[in-house]
């Protein structure tokens, strides 16, 4: 091997122009990942639902979908508004006050979750990994539910329960109580689902 | 670079042709260094039928994959039905989507006895480490593949199935909402998640997936391979440099092989021709149920190979969480107490034993799910590291070592088991014992690994002509 002497101004300049280069790389990548994110078309996509409530008869559900989500629209029986203070101290959070500004709009933060304490209006989605929980309205025992049972939702994929007003139990796999759109009431049966009177 | 070979004028065209290629590409070469002079035990047994099946369920999934992308079309208003239409107006569709549905899991069958080959002959031992690495990154790249694949008939599993799987990134703190909403490209999943997972079903993922193919090969070729004695052939070689216990690759391997393959194709047509649902464990019955974003099916499972896992998901519950916290401090605890380290050292443990039982603590059991989950994948890849037993293959090992393996295996396939089935009381707290076993079984294996007294291993390989 010969002897070789590093040119130092070279090598400088070799690695200045290295970690530019390496910064143009890397902001290159930007417009790659950005385009992951949604799409204007897809953020336009959240228009308000029109829904006609008034042929729901009492114990029974409607479900609407609002921004790709199952809304649910459910005429409770006085019973199972009854229920809702019996099962009141095995739930998690009865008063709604996790996460209050994303999950329940200050007109629902009350006991039954809702503007009228007959209707309540929810998104079905439950909030452990995003599964559509199952109608178990039929109060008693029956499979995966207590004996005890005051009617609710059984989600089929990891087994969380919630009351007749989307409260959540204690000790399961769901942290929060199901999402409350934002909603309004337009007449007695026209109810606008995504839009409320703040907006 | 070669030197230029010069070729008599009256060799035969075949002989001059092969030469000019050889001048300007190394054709002869790479025949050579692959095949006819890659000398490979000659002890091979069953298990190592599983590297070359998995090349062809590779090839098997890139040729039906081609054909499918002709008539299938990434939208959700027409998947299902473009699916529908393969299987029954496109001419045979419905075979060339049966074998790619049925290569699917093909591929995990043969996958999984590879590595378990692997981990019981040692053959992630030094020097073939990265072998063992690029085949953890195969593992991990077809995984991705199968999970984007699977939403692309875009049935209730598919919607269902990737929904939660997407979620579950929702829960890492922090950055884990607007992560879940980059991977759907949208607040639900919906047509924009679908167009890209089939770009990365169809491209991106097959594309690194063949290169560390490329790569996992090139590493094994340097090394050579290992063999269920775990002994070097290299130790002994003949007057030319032949290791004494190897054979060419080719013909021996690739003749012996086309006995695998067939075995493999007999098992593989009969599913594809006479149950390609197979009891609903290769196509599952609720993805035959067109993507209702409105209704969740009564039960919901991922399909049998990514089961083990969903269960270890499963199985960490807020109860759970007390006991990975005991686990931490009693861990901390050995730490501090019993190992054999500097005080600096054990001020480290211990420090970070405070965070790790902090942050156990702060966020919820949902987040550490999906921790150990993706741990239990993760973990694979220190493999090499973890073990630390003077030898190499099971066969030399101390019995009871054995006997943990055989645990191993068992524990793997209830695991499986119960992830299919629907939550119950039962359920959890096996899958909790399971989850118990298999990180105890990687986490302690530096410790139960130098334990025992193992076997004397021979010098050569055993092996009995037949």
């Amino acid at each position: 091997m010969s002897e070789t002497t590093v040119d130092t101004s070279k090598r400088t300049w070799l690695i200045t122009s290295s970690c530019v280069g390496a910064v143009g790389g890397v902001a290159a990548v930007v417009p790659f990942v950005s385009s992951f994110n949604p799409s204007e078309r897809a953020k336009a996509a959240g228009a308000a639902v029109e829904v006609d409530i008034g042929a729901i008869k009492p114990g029974e559900k409607l479900t609407v979908e609002w921004r790709g989500k199952p809304v649910w629209i459910i005429r409770r029986t006085p019973e199972q508004l009854d229920a809702l203070k019996k099962v009141e101290a095995q739930l998690a959070d009865p008063e709604s006050q996790r996460n209050p500004s994303e999950l329940t709009p200050e007109y629902a933060r009350n006991q039954v979750r809702s503007i009228k304490p007959e209707f309540f209006v929810g998104v079905g989605i439950c909030s452990h990994l995003g599964c559509s929980p199952s109608d178990k309205f039929q109060m008693g025992p029956q499979a995966s539910l207590p004996d005890d049972w005051q009617g609710g939702f059984l989600c089929p994929c990891h087994g969380s329960t919630f009351d007749m007003a989307g409260r959540v139990y204690k000790n399961k796999p769901a942290p929060d109580n199901l999402e409350i759109p934002p909603h309004m009431y337009l007449s007695d049966t026209r109810l606008l689902i995504g839009e409320d009177k703040k907006a | 670079m070669a030197e230029f070979k010069e070729i008599a004028a009256d060799a035969p065209m075949s002989e001059k042709a092969l030469t000019w290629i050889d001048n300007r590409f190394p054709l002869s070469k790479l025949y050579k260094e692959h095949l006819s002079e890659y000398y490979a035990p000659k002890n091979f047994n069953f298990f190592y039928f599983f590297g070359a099946l998995s090349l062809l369920v590779l090839v098997i999934q890139i040729v039906t994959g081609i054909f499918l992308t002709m008539h299938y079309k990434p939208d959700a208003a027409l998947a299902f039905a473009s699916v529908e239409y393969i299987m029954r107006d496109v001419p045979y569709g419905w075979l060339i989507r049966y074998m790619h549905s049925t290569g699917a899991s093909a591929f995990f069958v043969v996958v999984y006895l590879h590595m378990f080959r692997g981990l019981i002959y040692g053959s992630f031992r030094k020097p073939r480490e990265l072998v063992w690495l690029f085949g953890c990154a195969i593992f991990l790249a077809l995984m991705g593949e199968a999970f984007m694949g699977y939403l692309l008939p875009w049935g209730q599993m598919s919607y269902w199935g990737a929904q939660v799987i997407v979620n579950l990134f929702s829960a890492i703190p922090l950055i884990g909402p607007d992560l879940a909403l980059l991977i759907r490209g949208d607040y639900v999943v919906g047509d924009a998640t679908l167009n890209r997972f089939f770009a990365f079903h169809v491209i991106a993922v097959p594309l690194v997936l063949l290169g560390l193919v490329v790569a996992h090969i090139i590493a094994l070729h340097e090394v050579g391979s290992n063999n269920p004695d775990g002994v070097e052939i290299k130790a002994h070689k003949d007057e030319q440099g032949r290791p004494l216990d190897g054979i060419p690759f080719h013909p021996y391997y690739t003749v012996h092989d086309i006995v695998g393959v067939t075995g493999f194709l007999l098992v593989f047509c009969a599913i594809v021709f006479f149950a390609p649902e197979l009891g609903g464990y290769f196509l599952e019955y609720n993805n035959f149920i067109p993507a209702d974003p409105l209704k969740t099916p009564a039960h919901i499972a991922p399909v049998w190979y990514f089961t083990p896992y969903y269960s270890m998901l499963r199985a960490i519950t807020p109860e759970m969480m007390y006991a990975l916290i005991f686990c931490v401090l009693a861990a901390a605890y050995l730490g501090a107490t019993r190992a054999n380290i500097s005080n600096t050292l054990k001020a480290v443990v211990i420090g970070s034993a405070v965070v790790g039982v902090a942050l156990l603590w702060a966020i919820e059991a949902k987040f550490w799910g999906v921790v150990v989950m993706g741990g239990a994948v993760v973990i694979l890849f220190f493999l090499p590291w973890l073990d630390r037993c003077e030898v190499k293959s099971i066969r030399f090992r101390p019995d009871w070592h054995v006997y943990l393996y055989a645990i191993f295996v068992v524990n793997f396939f209830i695991l499986g088991y119960l992830g299919i089935q629907p939550p119950s009381a039962v359920g959890e707290r096996l899958s909790q014992l399971g989850t118990f076993y298999y990180f105890g079984f990687f986490l302690l294996m530096p410790w139960w690994s130098t334990l025992g007294q193992t076997k004397p291993v021979p010098d050569r390989v055993n092996f009995v002509a037949h």
